[in-house]
């Protein structure tokens, strides 16, 4: 059964009941005081997403400070309910400008309620596109446009466009030529778009971005652990009419698949694999399934036109190869050599790299060949930071840190990876490349397309080389087993290490016995 | 766009009802609408405005679409505390909904009906007549609205009348339900779809009557694919609560539907798909047609729409036999579920329980994303130990789930034995046993690597582990002996499951090489295992091989040596039934529970009654038996107007009739008595002749409701009389009687009404005793000698006396219990009788005693020696009375 929710309700941190809305009556009106009992006041909360308390069940999300539940008493459809909590809050922040809090909430709580009303109907989920919803709820209030008195905004056939087959395009979009809104500039491209937009103010544009985030996991040998990267291609454009789009990427399938169509032999150039890509609900699937072409009505404004993920290929842009050597027992010297692999005439931003050190550090210096380095004690860690990275380079910091002098052992001790931040402009790790986008318009307009690429860091870690550090060491006595001394070994990076000296406390781990 | 209605929330000043009525009532739009906004706010933080229910319905006549969606919000959550008044509100709804002009004529009518009817409630109670017509005079003229052709007011009225579940305004509901299904507008037509969904819910008759089941399946072929895809979501439901054939799905609808899945929005993919997992294809060809047309569906970004299309595809799958297909779907089917990982954190935990049930139905299926053995092996170099360890079984569940990986991850363990960090040599050993099992013959090449390591064992499971693979494999390793030797020494000193693989081994060892080394090694091991241990395990374990060793060496050989069954990771696998019922539920709150749906779904039709369980089913044998006569005169008493007329608490107690041991003519007399108003009731009805009622639930723990109740025999039907005592204030009624199942199907539940109160009551076993329990002598000899002494039951009945034989029998044969032989043994007479009870369980009886001496023994022979302490007390009942 497709039901996503017998009731939802938001709630703030401590529990009170910011909205709710029953839509059927198989759950009680109190049974949030249920979950308030059985979830929030205990330590389930955040363990896991649905949970089951007498009767009914609640699946809930915590959306900034707000808690999201569902409460069902059916065998309801979860992917469906999450789904639609997910686009709900996403509704709404398009309709609060962006802001999803219990404030906003307070807020609208009358616009909330209206179109809780409207998105959802006795649980099953209807249309939830803000484009449409925007057409005839708004804060206002609009006054129906059928009634007697002049409606201030005429909407034409608001319920046809809701229920429409495109359901998130409205019908009629007129814009004039030039009316394209402005873009932040943030980046030297989004600079150069605006001169072209001056220049060429003639022609219709659509923007599109690909924005990809790269993980990684390399062990300190520099040997790929885990390697992926997740992408998606945002798209902005404002169109008149109902365009039909096509999209072309360089991925393999799509252009084997092309090539048979035309008989004509790929073009020579580099080919992608992806691993898997799903596409907006405008993307007609079947025609993607038969053909590999990525053709669409596009929402009007910005929107997610489609997200892919790789494991294979991936053309990494920094490798980090660091190294730690001990210099007696209380100083290290750290070397980290970060290298930029991409192409020259290209550059990184906002690099960051993390590199932790022990807990017990008390002095640090560096060396660095670019960029700024200090300590940060209240992340333990070394940050280094490059504001900019030309491709084809290196950088190098050499750190020597000394240690708080501890008496005891030397003992193996877990090294939190080196991580890294950047973004790289015009750049993708993946090489996905747009080779065209076609738009066809009745009317037949002409329009330039401009492409943005980016590749940004996601947990993009380096695991560190192996301290081998003095570590304290607490004895204490276990009269009660009487089996003589015990000795705990504080893990640095614990925290425990602060009562070391005193020798009152036992550390938790890896206790002993001696014979 | 931001609101500001966080205001609406602040008002704190004492008199907040009737400031809000006040204001409800304002001349001015602008200060009703703030106020209506105000009366919702408090709604929402949990304040109880129901009383202004009149205030705000009055609201309803507005242009202002807003204002009227708040007022119906209201009139949703109050309507089942103001059913009358919801009905005038509905009425609204019928007006507006309603898109011809000849209504307004029709619509006076109704309302003057309806003003009618409110009259008569509202000045039954303490309101008065201006009210209610001030109530009525804006709703009854007809405003410009009722002409609204707004599609939009037309669909929230039809929404908002499903969602007041009053069951009086359903019939106000037909109508215009019926014109909305065949609206010209879409958007009506989805939502009256959605709301015959609502109205089979309240009341499923009136729509199978009304033929809204039809109108519905018309909607199947609408044009619009959002009336589809809602029809079909209400269908599905009403099916899924109707036992009858309600919404079949034929090829036909089915290639309909798949065609109407391109055009639909994400939501309305996920109804269908999930409507259609139910449809069974006639065989592989038509399986694999539909699977091509869902796949496209793996693509979409909606997680919804992917898990719907994979639980189709999975099921569909169960049909296609061509395994290229089946491979080739696998392929598809895995990358997205990967996909869905990188989703919100509530989604990936739904997509990694689903995953779960899917790699157990299909263990290939992401056999291609195994990515993580350089992972584990990373993770594996941990200072965790905790951690390390669980990375190292991860690696060898890997080996054993998935062939294709086994290598890969031998080679890792090997390398990660070779860094000699003892716990994860340790657990390495552990979980390279468990591949040896799995794959025999294949990897004992390693068994040398493994030795290196031997000395620095120290866990029990992983010596273990060690000391079976040298015992398996003791004719591979040529010091075999001397391994084993060097653990032996500390025989006595380890836990038992080392032991017992020591004693195992040492003896494959012997079989394997039978010469003096191990001859020694054995009997030095046998003789520790048997006589210095106090593990009876282990030392059964060594006595059989001992004997099998000493009788025939060749047969212990062919027991000890036996070639083992390969082992499969069958951690957290279900039951394959159960999976199957799983699978066909994804994307469900029973996929994420792993458990089958109608074990968490307690079908209750109204929420008050949450507290009964629905699995005690109507009419279970003999469990329903009610005395109509005795229920008329319990229900003639005055229990709440004589208990109303004397709210003396101190009486309550007295009312228990037990405590009255002496003779109480009947029970009426009983509550007269009690009334202490003899006069006022007649004595002379006729009433059944009976002892006193227990009393079983007594009036402190009811509430002050009393209940007497017991289980009697009278003309051959068993009655259970009751007696109900309204000690308290308050009129009790709507009472409703169920019984629990038991074994004979009694044992009485409790009235059910919120409250539930629960008693209990023990049966006495002689009112079942039927009438046709005679037997005859031969009858009764033969089943005696058929059945078993064990069905022989003895007790004494010390306080028990007969003193005449005759008298005895005739007072047992009044309770059907009837007499077959007697005999004198000595002083004593021995009386044979025979009993029956429902289902034809018979008891054969032998009652000896000695007349006027008190003491009687009682034996019984039956089929059912369960029954006879109920037997025992019964009888002791029926003698001593």
């Amino acid at each position: 059964m497709p039901v996503a929710a017998s009731a939802i309700y938001f709630l703030n941190l401590r529990g009170d009941v910011l909205i709710n809305r029953l839509y059927r009556d198989d759950v009680g009106g109190n049974m949030v005081d249920a979950f308030r009992m059985h979830i929030m006041q205990t330590k389930e909360l955040g363990t896991c997403p649905v949970r089951q308390i007498g009767g009914c069940s609640f699946l809930y999300m915590r959306i900034s400070n707000v808690y999201i539940v569902i409460v069902v008493s059916s065998n309801a459809n979860v992917a469906c309910a999450f789904k639609f909590v997910v686009e709900a809050v996403n509704l709404f922040k398009s309709y609060f400008g962006g802001q999803f809090d219990e404030d906003a909430i307070r807020n609208n709580f009358v616009l909330i309620y209206e179109l809780l009303d409207e998105i959802m109907d006795f649980g099953y989920p209807q249309n939830l596109s803000p484009e449409i919803l925007k057409l005839y709820i708004t804060q206002e209030g609009v006054r129906s446009p059928f009634s007697s008195k002049p409606a201030d905004k005429p909407v034409p056939n608001a319920t046809l466009q809701v229920t429409g087959a495109v359901g998130w395009r409205r019908e009629g979009l007129v814009y004039k030529k030039n009316e394209v809104t402005y873009i932040a500039l943030i980046t030297l491209i989004d600079i150069v778009i605006a001169i072209a937009r001056l220049i060429d103010s003639l022609c219709i544009q659509v923007f599109l971005d690909i924005v990809e985030s790269v993980n990684l996991l390399m062990s300190s040998k520099g040997s790929v652990l885990r390697c992926d990267v997740t992408g998606k291609i945002l798209m902005k454009c404002f169109l008149s009419g109902m365009p039909d789009l096509k999209l072309g990427l360089n991925d393999k399938i799509g252009l084997e698949k092309e090539s048979q169509l035309k008989a004509r032999p790929t073009k020579s150039g580099k080919t992608i694999e992806l691993d898997d890509v799903t596409f907006h609900q405008c993307v007609n699937l079947t025609r993607f399934n038969a053909e590999k072409t990525v053709s669409f009505v596009p929402p009007d404004g910005e929107f997610e036109l489609m997200k892919y993920r790789i494991t294979e290929g991936v053309n990494l842009p920094f490798r980090v190869l660091p190294t730690i050597k001990e210099l007696g027992r209380t100083r290290m010297e750290v070397n980290v050599k970060v290298k930029s692999i991409f192409g020259v005439k290209i550059f990184a931003l906002g690099v960051v790299i993390k590199i932790p050190v022990p807990k017990q550090t008390a002095k640090t210096s560096f060396q660095v060949t670019s960029g700024k380095a200090k300590y940060n004690p209240s992340i333990d860690c070394l940050v280094w930071k490059i504001r900019k990275f030309p491709g084809q380079t290196e950088a190098t910091l050499s750190a020597e840190v000394e240690l708080i002098s501890t008496m005891g052992e030397k003992k193996l001790v877990t090294r939190p990876p080196i991580q890294m931040e950047f973004q790289v402009p015009m750049f993708t790790a993946s090489g996905l490349r747009v080779r065209f986008l076609k738009v066809w318009e009745k009317s037949g307009y002409n329009t330039v397309e401009w492409v943005r690429y980016i590749t940004k860091a996601g947990s993009y870690e380096v695991s560190n080389e192996e301290w081998l550090f003095e570590l304290s060491m607490i004895w204490t006595m276990d009269l009660k087993r009487g089996c003589g001394r015990v000795c705990g070994f504080g893990r640095v990076g614990t925290g425990s290490l602060g009562c070391a000296g005193h020798g009152t406390d036992r550390v938790r781990c890896g206790v002993r016995r001696f014979t | 766009m931001s609101g500001h209605d966080s205001k609406y929330f602040s008002t704190t000043k004492k008199g907040e009802i009737p400031e809000l009525k006040e204001e409800l009532n304002s001349q001015y739009k602008d200060k009703r609408k703030d106020a209506v906004k105000k009366v919702i706010a408090a709604m929402t933080v949990g304040k109880d405005v129901s009383s202004l229910f009149t205030d705000v319905v009055n609201c309803m006549q507005t242009e202002n679409l807003e204002l009227k969606k708040l007022v119906y919000l209201y009139l949703i959550n109050y309507a089942k505390s103001q059913p009358d008044l919801a009905i005038l509100a509905v009425n609204t709804f019928v007006k507006t909904s309603r898109v011809g002009t000849n209504g307004v004529y029709l619509w006076q009518c109704q309302a003057w009906t309806i003003v009618a009817k409110l009259i008569s409630v509202k000045t039954d109670g303490n309101g008065d007549i201006w009210e209610v017509v001030q109530i009525a005079i804006p709703i009854w003229v007809p405003s410009q609205d009722s002409q609204d052709p707004n599609p939009l007011i037309r669909a929230l009225a039809v929404r908002t009348m499903g969602c007041i579940r009053v069951d009086k305004i359903t019939e106000y509901l037909c109508d215009p339900l019926q014109r909305c299904l065949k609206d010209d507008d879409p958007y009506v037509r989805k939502t009256a779809a959605i709301c015959v969904a609502k109205l089979y819910d309240i009341n499923a008759e009136l729509v199978e009557d009304r033929g809204f089941l039809d109108s519905l399946k018309d909607l199947i072929s609408d044009n619009n694919p959002m009336v589809v895809a809602n029809a079909v979501a209400a269908l599905a439901e009403i099916q899924e609560n109707s036992a009858r054939p309600i919404f079949e799905i034929t090829s036909a609808t089915l290639s309909k539907l798949l065609t109407a899945l391109n055009e639909c929005t994400e939501w309305g993919q996920v109804f269908i798909l999930d409507a259609l997992s139910r449809y069974k294809a006639a065989d592989a060809r038509e399986a694999e047609n539909i699977v091509e047309r869902v796949t496209p569906r793996l693509q979409h970004a909606n997680c919804a729409v992917v898990l719907s299309a994979v639980k189709m595809i999975l099921l569909q799958m169960e049909l296609i036999t061509s395994t290229d297909v089946v491979r080739n779907l696998c392929k598809k089917m895995a990358p997205p579920l990967v996909t869905l990982l990188s989703a919100e954190p509530e989604i990936q935990y739904v997509a990694l329980r689903n995953i779960n049930l899917i790699v157990q139905k299909r263990p290939t299926i992401l056999a291609h994303e195994i990515k993580v053995l350089l992972e584990f092996k990373e993770y594996a170099t941990e200072v965790d130990v905790d951690f390390v360890r669980k990375a190292v079984r991860a690696i060898g569940r890997c080996a054993i789930k998935l062939e294709r990986a086994a290598e890969r991850c031998i080679s890792v363990l090997l390398e990660l034995i070779k860094i000699k960090v003892n716990y994860v040599v340790q657990e390495a050993i552990i979980v390279i046993k468990d591949i040896f099992r799995r794959y025999p013959n294949t990897y004992e090449s390693i068994i040398a690597t493994l030795c290196e390591s031997l000395d620095t064992l120290d866990e029990p499971e992983a010596k273990a582990s060690m000391i079976w693979i040298i015992g398996e494999y003791a004719e591979r390793i040529d010091n075999a002996d001397e391994l084993l030797e060097s653990f032996l020494e500390s025989f006595p000193e380890e836990p038992p499951q080392v032991q017992l693989q020591l004693l195992t081994a040492t003896v494959k060892l012997f079989l394997k090489k039978p010469t003096e080394g191990p001859q020694q090694m054995i009997q030095a091991v046998l003789n520790n295992a048997t006589v210095e241990t106090d593990n009876p395990d282990l030392r059964d374990r060594a006595y059989i091989y001992w004997r099998l060793l000493s009788i025939d060496p060749e047969a212990a050989k062919d027991v000890v040596l036996a070639e083992k069954p390969v082992i499969t990771d069958d951690s957290n696998q279900l039951d394959p039934s159960l999976l199957d019922e799983l699978l066909a539920n994804i994307a469900t709150l029973s996929s994420v529970y792993h458990k089958p749906p109608e074990a968490f779904v307690t079908r209750v039709k109204t929420v008050s009654q949450r507290t009964e369980e629905d699995d005690y089913p109507d009419g279970s044998e003999a469990g329903y038996a009610e005395s109509p006569a005795h229920a008329a005169e319990t229900g003639a008493l005055p229990p709440s107007s004589s208990a109303s007329r004397q709210p003396a608490p101190a009486q309550a107690p007295a009312a228990a009739p037990p405590v009255a041991a002496a003779p109480v003519p009947d029970l009426l007399g009983d509550l007269i008595g009690l009334d202490n108003s003899n006069s006022l009731v007649p004595v002379d009805q006729p009433t059944p002749a009976g002892p006193p009622l227990p009393v079983l639930l007594p009036a402190s723990k009811g509430q002050g409701l009393q209940i007497s109740a017991q289980l009697v025999r009278r003309d051959g039907q068993i009655f259970y009389s009751m007696l109900f005592e309204n000690n308290s204030q308050s009129l009790l009624d709507g009472f409703m009687i169920q019984f629990n199942k038991n074994t004979f199907g009694l044992a009485a539940g409790g009235p059910l009404q919120q409250p539930v109160w629960y008693f209990n009551d023990k049966i006495p076993l002689h009112v079942f005793f039927a009438e046709d329990g005679r037997m005859e002598r031969a009858t009764f000899l033969e089943t005696w000698k058929s059945l078993p002494d064990s069905n022989e039951v003895l007790k004494d009945l010390p306080g028990v006396v007969i003193n005449s034989v005759e008298a005895t029998l005739d007072k047992l044969a009044a309770s059907n219990m009837f007499f077959i032989a007697k005999r004198k043994n000595a002083n004593q007479e021995v009386l044979y009788l025979s009993a029956k009870i429902p289902r034809g369980i018979p008891f054969l009886i032998e009652l000896t005693a000695a007349l006027g001496v008190p003491g009687v023994k009682c034996a019984i022979k039956t089929p059912s020696p369960e029954m006879a302490p109920l037997f025992f007390e019964a009888i002791e009942h029926l003698l001593k009375s």
